[in-house]
């Protein structure tokens, strides 16, 4: 897996999930584990067990797809779901400011 | 014998997999830190395992359900087969995290740990000043793990960097934050020192004012605020402070294994001090075993095992009663209710050693990390932890 060697660049307040491509941040990855039964998010010295839906949203997330980009992939593929496109979006949020994606 | 699918004849709650295995690889390490976790009789210790074992531990934990790999010490970068063990966890599907004082390091071997597969690297700072660094650590180090924090980061490994936080350094914290920045960390640990081992030794010494402990705490409130999102820092009270205790492990038997160099399994990083306990040894037992059936895992698994006043507390299910290690050094009951814990009737001997700390000068001498102090003081850790 490469990483742009990119400098990270410190805000000094912290600025919401922007509209651009979304990558799962550095040192992140998700794996399916048999024994948990469940998608888990992996990164340093932490785990996070995620739900069926997290993990789908997590799982669509590929460096090039924006929050909207995103929300319209997981809509085309479960039509049956409805507008879940404000559902996607403020879960990314929240992966944003745990520091999951960037 | 753990026979699957037969019911229980005790009722037991589901014992869960292990989710963090902590290998430490050897004991053997170039600093002298005055707060190691390692135990303090270390150097009368069996013999360091080889490859092949290590390599079963892993597969074994692994198959358990073991996710984050810990690989620490002593120093983990003194064994040469680290290379070995970094693949073979990258092939078993671990996460795995090096635990470093950088000592060791060179650019090629992050980059040939990065090739291995390893995820991320953990590196400990003493402190943001060079000259307090190199004396805590014992030796010249400071330059090298700046070099080596570089380095960590140019072969593109994710980064977090330790402070261990004491009276001596606590005043640097916004220094260290800003070091932390600097060399690009992506967490941060501001790890407060805790009392056991050779820690509860130079007790006296390292154990920072409530004054000190409270604007460290403003200064990482206002950091990180500033840094959410970009850089993680998790900074925790020295629990001597709290008035509740820490859900020490996150249980006893919970999610942690520590396997020490000569294959000593254990709940925790000092539960080797606790008495009428037999560890069990990866070497003649399995992980599952050791995990599931042995005496050792299950002493203090549920919450039959508590006194009062845990056993009744509403909070029991929260904090587990804190640490059994802490309940042991200050009691002499590893059964005991952490004494942190303004509910217990001792909670007077957490006051009188901060009171005790708090009248120590800095001329106390430090007692270092070595053999020859291991070998000197294991005899006075024990008197100090008689029961009283």
């Amino acid at each position: 897996m490469s990483e742009p060697d990119k400098k990270i660049e410190y805000a000094t307040e912290y600025k919401p999930l922007h509209d651009g491509p979304i990558r799962l941040a550095r040192g992140h990855r998700i794996q399916y584990e048999t024994v948990q039964g469940c998608d888990v998010l992996l990164y340093p010295e932490g785990v996070v067990q995620l739900s069926e839906s997290a993990a789908m949203i997590l799982k669509t997330v590929d460096g090039q797809k924006s929050a909207t980009e995103i929300a319209a992939a997981l809509m085309a593929q479960f039509p049956e779901a409805g507008d879940i496109s404000g559902d996607v979006k403020s879960f990314l949020e929240v992966a944003h400011a745990r520091g999951w994606i960037a | 014998m753990h026979e699957g699918g037969s019911p229980s004849p005790i009722a037991m709650p589901a014992i869960k997999p292990p989710l963090w295995l902590l290998a430490e690889l050897t004991y053997a390490c170039p600093l002298q830190c005055a707060y190691c976790s390692n135990p303090v009789d270390f150097n009368g210790h069996g013999k360091t395992m080889d490859t092949e074992t290590w390599i079963r531990v892993l597969r074994d934990a692994r198959s358990m359900g073991a996710l984050q790999l810990g690989l620490s010490g002593g120093e983990p970068l003194v064994r040469q087969d680290l290379e070995t063990l970094v693949a073979e966890s990258t092939k078993l599907g671990y996460y795995s995290n090096l635990i470093t004082s950088g000592i060791g390091m060179d650019a090629a071997r992050a980059r040939s740990l990065k090739a291995a597969g390893l995820d991320h690297i953990q590196v400990s700072f003493q402190s943001s000043e060079a000259n307090q660094n190199d004396e805590i650590a014992g030796m010249r180090a400071y330059a090298h793990k700046l070099d080596m924090a570089r380095a960590v980061k140019a072969a593109g490994f994710p980064m977090v960097l330790c402070f261990v936080l004491h009276r001596d350094n606590l005043h640097r914290l916004r220094e260290m934050l800003d070091l932390a920045i600097e060399l690009e960390a992506d967490y941060v640990e501001l790890a407060t020192t805790q009392y056991y081992g050779w820690a509860l030794l130079n007790r006296d010494r390292l154990l920072p004012t409530l004054e000190q402990v409270r604007e460290a705490e403003g200064v990482a409130n206002e950091y990180q605020a500033r840094l959410k999102g970009k850089m993680d820092i998790y900074f925790v009270v020295p629990d001597y402070y709290e008035k509740r205790p820490k859900p020490c492990m996150n249980g006893w038997g919970s999610v942690f294994l520590l396997v020490t160099p000569d294959g000593t399994a254990l709940p925790c990083h000092a539960a080797r001090q606790l008495p009428g306990f037999e560890f069990p040894n990866v070497q003649t037992s399995s992980v599952k075993d050791i995990w599931q059936t042995s005496d050792a895992f299950n002493r203090f698994r549920g919450f039959g095992w508590m006194k009062e006043p845990c056993l009744s507390c509403p909070e029991k299910e929260k904090d587990f009663g804190g640490c059994r290690c802490q309940a042991f050094q200050f009691t002499g009951d590893a059964a005991a209710t952490d004494p942190v814990c303004d509910k217990s009737p001792l909670r007077h001997l957490v006051d009188e050693a901060v009171s005790s700390a708090r009248s120590t000068t800095i001329e106390k001498p430090i007692i270092f990390r070595n053999p020859k102090n291991s070998d000197r003081h294991a005899i006075k850790l024990a008197e100090l932890t008689t029961p009283r």
